[in-house]
């Protein structure tokens, strides 16, 4: 079946110099290996391509757990320079959590937090 | 004059965020002392450009109606600021203070830390991070200031001043500068270092950690998002530290916000590199205790770097914006077909220019917004020239779309900018010198 990331895991958004970071972290820690196997940096950079420009870094922190990306834009879309409408691209958490991936049937989703 | 545990709290985590949380904390919060992050990227190279033509224009413009709700509370409760809104000129912010101190009837010793402005000692031939290009081919250049770390900030925190402003210090260091003072933290104990930077990680943005830029209704509930409280550490001299905010306020601190904020702009979690320490994260332990209480421990820390990150600003040209609204039947194709006709009148005068449709595709593109039938929408046309008149032309074409355009287009706005980029280098340790500038609350104007 095809899930959503949107019912596994938030995400927040953020900008430094020219890289925006993603961070995803699941509702359930249980589902973290789960992210890790879907969530390939190529996955990410495929899915976000229109907003991002290069290879996406990934880096793993098992004990919280959360997965952070690190994506690279053009070299002409800085912060103070961009000419998109969201120019700190905080708004692609939103778009990650977008991201639909296949599991085995076991793997109901969460239900989420709070 | 070390105590067992220090109470920090954060009253703002952007130049322009709400003053009555910040109030709140020094009335209720209990703290030793306040920090307010005030300065992005690149809201110095925008003050260094209002101070060249008003010279009392290189702080922050919201300082004073800030200082003018926290002076009295601070005075009252013995609570100490520590702020970089400082910006462009943290000497002209202190003065402000000392004044705005004498007007209300509240005598305050400001303390200004100089020595971020690094202009006249930056090597602008050297290449941009970003790019690879000389930082000078990019523009003319208008600003240069250094990170300054808590080393900068302790002096003035060793003096009497309540207030301590500065212009570009980095941000955790405005959170470990005080915690080290109070807890009489080494500044190469870099697991104490650690352990301070990953507490002013987590408060620099204020809210963000009390439930701020969290809340998505059905899925993620903030209870009292408008009453949003705050954030407060309490920090023992270990370096163990809760993070919790006044009883009463709106929000929630718990692990998943902790969560969110402990990643947040983090682009290498073994290597978060401040002027005071390079933090790794990858071993924090957070553990909520309920209660909008959550412990961090588990920090680590290696050796500063040994180069401190400058911000050089330049000027970028300037944006031309335009926006109109459609709605209803085939509003999408109708804003499609009012960028198609920008895009054709504007020609090549623009080299520049992004044409987007709001409430379909601006955000994330057309492959996420694909099938999507908005019932409205609203065509935003961007564009980067090098003359005020250039950038113009993207408003006055998005105009005309009202009587040469698609039908129905309304709700028209235009607008000019001028952009001010930021590039980053480097400037060795040893070529900063910062001081401290006292401005007695008692003494004369």
């Amino acid at each position: 079946m095809n899930i959503r990331l949107y019912d596994l895991a938030h995400a927040r958004a953020g900008d430094k110099g020219n890289l925006i970071t993603v961070a995803v972290i699941p509702y359930e820690p249980a589902r973290y290996p789960l992210l890790c196997s879907a969530l390939t940096p190529e996955r990410v950079a495929d899915h976000l391509a229109e907003r991002i420009a290069g290879d996406v870094v990934r880096h793993r922190l098992d004990n919280l757990p959360a997965l952070i990306f690190v994506c690279p834009r053009a070299a002409d879309d800085t912060v103070t320079t961009s000419l998109f409408l969201d120019a700190h691209g905080k708004s692609l958490s939103s778009a990650l959590l977008e991201l639909e991936f296949e599991v085995a049937d076991e793997g109901a989703p969460a239900t989420g937090g709070a | 004059m070390s105590s067992t545990q220090a109470r920090i709290g954060c009253g703002a985590g952007f130049a322009a965020d709400r003053i009555e949380p910040a109030v709140d904390l020094v009335d209720r919060g209990g703290l030793d002392v306040i920090a307010l992050e005030c300065l992005g990227e690149r809201t110095v190279s925008l003050a260094a450009l209002r101070k060249l033509s008003d010279p009392r224009g290189g702080y922050d413009p919201m300082l004073r109606k800030r200082m003018s709700a926290l002076l009295e509370p601070l005075n009252r409760t013995g609570t100490r600021l520590v702020t970089n809104a400082g910006a462009a000129d943290p000497v002209e912010a202190a003065r402000m203070v000392r004044a705005l101190g004498a007007e209300l009837g509240v005598p305050t010793t400001a303390a200004a830390v100089t020595g971020d402005d690094v202009l006249d000692r930056v090597d602008l031939s050297a290449p941009a991070w970003e790019d690879g290009a000389p930082l000078e081919s990019h523009g003319e250049i208008v600003s240069a200031n250094a990170y300054i770390g808590a080393d900068a900030l302790l002096p003035a925190l060793r003096g009497p001043a309540p207030v301590v402003i500065a212009g570009r210090a980095a941000d955790p260091s405005l959170f470990l500068a005080p915690l080290a003072h109070l807890l009489d933290w080494e500044a190469d104990d870099w697991e104490r270092m650690a352990a301070g930077t990953l507490v002013g990680h987590l408060l620099e943005c204020a809210g963000q950690v009390t439930g701020g830029y969290f809340a998505d209704p059905g899925r993620k509930p903030v209870p009292g998002l408008a009453r949003l409280g705050y954030p407060i550490a309490e920090v023992g001299r270990q370096g163990g530290a809760v993070i919790t905010k006044p009883p009463g306020t709106g929000g929630r601190v718990d692990r998943m916000t902790v969560a969110e904020q402990l990643t947040y702009e983090v682009t290498d979690p073994r290597a978060y590199l401040t002027p005071d320490v390079s933090l790794d994260i990858s071993a924090v332990e957070v553990s909520d205790h309920g209660g909008d209480r959550v412990a961090v421990r588990g920090a680590r820390g290696r050796n500063r770097p040994q180069e401190l990150k400058v911000s050089v600003g330049y000027r970028a040209g300037f944006r031309g914006e335009g926006e109109i609204s459609y709605a209803g039947r085939g509003a999408l194709d109708r804003a499609r077909l009012a960028a198609e006709i920008v895009r054709e009148r504007l020609g090549d005068a623009l080299p520049r220019l992004r044409a987007d449709v709001v409430g379909h595709s601006a955000l994330h593109g057309e492959a996420l917004a694909e099938g999507a039938q908005p019932y409205e929408c609203r065509l935003r046309v961007a564009g980067l020239a090098g003359s005020q008149a250039a950038a113009e032309a993207v408003g006055e074409e998005v105009s005309a779309l009202y009587t040469s355009g698609p039908a129905g287009g309304g709700g028209l706005r235009v607008g000019t900018t001028e952009v001010v980029g930021v590039l980053s280098t480097t400037v060795p340790r040893e070529r900063v010198e910062t001081g401290v500038v006292v401005f007695e609350g008692n003494a004369a104007e």
